[in-house]
């Protein structure tokens, strides 16, 4: 059982006097990820900016370590907690050194002079994010994405217990987003920090989260891990979606699905459908899947975006039934589209349904 | 890092060179000409030239420390109110907090005259502090309800309007032989601040410097926004307030002496901040003084020999070289905004 670092207690968060969530129960452990999802203005960000006494609480306590957090001196608080809010910061004449070394802020003294300790820390720091070339260049002039990264390296040099971070991918590209994962993951198992983070990628919350709290309508709905929060359609329903919208098994997400009479009927099976389904779906054209096996690595896509999907059971050969259920709805389609090339034991009816197609003339050239 | 260490010692080499040069030119150009050599000769034994060593040390030199002085403080004052607003337009004069003490120092002078009392140098100060924070609490409830730095800026303008016509008018009804006098304060000059005038102002401006320098910490923390200030460690509550009453005070000080002087809270930090190429306050907060030091002994120098023995007031030369500083900031930063 991990140290815990920070818990709360029946916490109430909001602004003024109005609160917008209340009843928070949540502990982060040294050395342990812990993740909010939710709906926009679920109040993600309000209970990340309780727990760093940003806002006060409006009902309940945080404590850090055994001390209660109102009860801590600035200082001590500056140091064991390191804070990355959205928000763009304006700045003139500053260097991205000079914003990074502003993470040592409360180890240096009166005057605020660095010792080489700091500026060695202070240059690892920018190391590990990837943000030494950015050193002498000036704060406002770099892109979004790099100035996250370089706060991101300042709260790292303060070398904190507790890192706490308000949805830090917001302007990161696909390879920070996935190096920012890393590095978070280096930092909770090399230094042994708490992080607590609101993500709106469900999949990056899903892959690096020990623990992940959801957050719905003004109340925290669940609080368990990954694999308690993505599995039996809970996170569609979270979130308002239909379920089979989202992927739990991947955590990807797809467009809500077209009804109406198919078109179009697609061969598909193994992954190959999977670029013909999201194609069909880009262009508005309702179409029927099949025959997919149940645990198809392309059944998720097609249960998603195809008006209907004619199943198989998993490891079972297809069956005379859904073959002869296939062929009559493709007599009802426009065309046929074989996204397969390869038919084995498992699926040998498909053959069949490509042979019933090109006896109709309705296979569309090119598209096998 | 080094290229920075190189621009600092530079910058505070280049102004020092500049302040002497400066102190001596102010004292020796005037309506009596006294050469170099006949200053050094003065000093050195005041009894050889009895009437230069006067006009030195009664009339030149207080004069040249009040600009010194009371320019230094403007130009930190202004650097303080940036970093509270976080806007480098921001400026005792162009948010009308210069000429709010203006308004308080004048009712105070014509009260006094018409009912014949003096009124010592620090309650002059202490005038200028009331109408300065009147000004400041003014400014801070705009601010609070506007988001566009551009619209505080304007009505900043509109509140030192409205206050120097008042103070216009507070003048002009006074029927007093002082009225002379005190329109010229109103228009801003250093001229007729005494050595004991200069004293009071060092006395209140040398202290508040020192305490804004101890705050280059926070202030440092500050400029990267006020969450990241309070996550960093500092008392913001406490931290805003002392900016405010430092900055107020520093203004106020030198309106009660020298009137408003317009600009050079804006302009000077912004020529220090891009020459050093850096906003940080320990870099640099002495570095203000100085520049507000120099830029406003230049300009009084000009004051005094342009049109001799006609005498300009300070502003006037100010806004020549301080608006256009100021508007090429404005520029700038509209063009940022649209790129970016």
């Amino acid at each position: 059982m991990a140290e815990i670092i920070l818990n709360t207690e029946k916490l109430s968060v909001g602004y003024g006097k109005r609160i917008i969530l209340s009843g928070i129960d949540i502990s982060a452990e040294r050395g342990k990820i812990l993740t909010l999802i939710g709906p926009n203005g679920a109040g993600k960000s309000t209970v990340l900016k309780t727990i760093c006494r940003q806002l006060e609480p409006l009902g309940g306590a945080v404590y850090i370590g055994k001390n209660r957090l109102d009860e801590l001196k600035v200082d001590t608080l500056a140091k064991s907690v390191s804070v990355l809010l959205t928000g763009r910061v304006k700045t003139e004449f500053m260097r991205c050194r000079d914003v990074v070394e502003m993470g040592r802020y409360p180890y240096t003294g009166k005057l605020g002079i660095l010792s080489s300790d700091d500026r060695k820390k202070a240059d690892e720091a920018m190391a590990i994010v990837g943000v030494a070339g950015l050193a002498d260049c000036d704060f406002d002039s770099i892109s979004d994405g790099q100035r996250q990264r370089v706060l991101l390296a300042g709260a790292i040099c303060r070398e904190p217990e507790i890192l706490i971070l308000d949805e830090p991918t917001t302007f990161l590209d696909i390879r920070y987003k996935l190096s920012l994962m890393t590095l978070l993951k280096r930092l909770v198992a090399e230094k042994n920090v708490a992080v607590i983070m609101s993500l709106h990628e469900l999949e990056l919350a899903q892959r690096v989260s020990d623990n992940i709290l959801c957050i719905r309508e003004n109340s925290p709905d669940r609080y368990g891990t990954p694999e308690e929060i993505f599995s039996g359609g809970y996170i569609s329903r979270l979130y308002g979606v239909s379920e089979s919208s989202f992927c739990e098994a991947y955590g990807s997400s797809e467009l809500e699905k077209l009804e109406g009479k198919p078109e179009v009927f697609v061969i598909g099976g193994g992954g190959s459908g999977i670029s013909v389904y999201r194609k069909l779906r880009r262009w508005g054209i309702p179409f029927t899947a099949g025959i997919i096996h149940e645990n198809d690595i392309e059944y998720p896509v097609a249960a998603a975006l195809a008006a209907d999907v004619i199943t198989e059971r998993a490891f079972e050969p297809v069956s005379e039934a859904n073959v002869r259920k296939a062929i009559e709805i493709m007599g009802s389609c426009r065309s046929v589209i074989c996204a397969i090339s390869h038919f084995g034991t498992m699926n040998d009816g498909c053959r069949r349904l490509l042979e019933e197609a090109k006896k109709l003339c309705i296979l569309e050239k090119g598209e096998t | 890092m080094r290229s920075q260490r190189v621009r600092i010692i530079c910058g505070y080499s280049v102004l020092t060179a500049l302040l002497i040069v400066l102190v001596v030119l102010n004292i020796c150009a005037g309506s009596a000409d006294i050469s170099p050599s006949r200053l050094w000769n003065a000093v050195r034994s005041p009894e050889s030239d009895r009437v230069a060593y006067k006009i030195i040390t009664e009339l030149r030199l207080p004069r040249t420390a009040a600009a010194i002085i009371l320019g230094g403080a403007l130009a930190v004052s202004g650097f303080l109110l940036q970093n509270f607003f976080a806007n480098p337009i921001a400026g005792p004069y162009i948010l009308g907090i210069s000429s709010g003490a203006k308004l308080m120092v004048a009712l105070l002078m014509v009260f006094s005259l018409s009912r014949g009392f003096a009124v010592s140098s620090f309650g002059m100060i202490f005038a200028a502090f009331i109408g300065s924070m009147a000004s400041m609490a003014l400014i801070l409830l705009i601010s609070g309800k506007v988001r566009r730095m551009s619209v505080l800026i304007v009505c900043g303008v509109m509140i030192g309007y409205i206050c120097s016509s008042i103070t216009e008018l507070v003048v002009n009804l006074s029927d007093d032989s002082n009225i002379v006098n005190l329109h010229n304060w109103s228009m801003g000059s250093f001229s007729g601040i005494g050595r004991g005038d200069v004293l009071t102002a060092a006395a209140v401006v040398f202290p508040a410097c020192i305490c804004a320098f101890l705050l280059s910490k926070p202030m440092n923390a500050y400029q990267l926004g006020e969450s990241y200030a309070a996550s960093s460690g500092v008392h913001i509550r406490a931290f805003r307030a002392s900016l405010i009453i430092l900055s107020s005070v520093l203004s106020a000080c030198v309106t009660a002496f020298a009137g408003p002087v317009s600009f050079v809270g804006v302009a000077v930090p912004h020529i220090i901040k891009s020459f050093f190429r850096t906003a940080k306050p320990i870099r640099i907060l002495p570095a203000c003084f100085l520049g507000g030091a120099i830029f406003c002994l230049l300009c009084d120098l000009i004051t005094r020999t342009l049109f001799a023995p006609t005498e300009l007031s300070i502003s006037t030369v100010t806004a020549v070289f301080g608006a256009p500083v100021v508007i090429y900031m404005l520029l700038g930063r509209e063009g940022r905004s649209v790129n970016g």
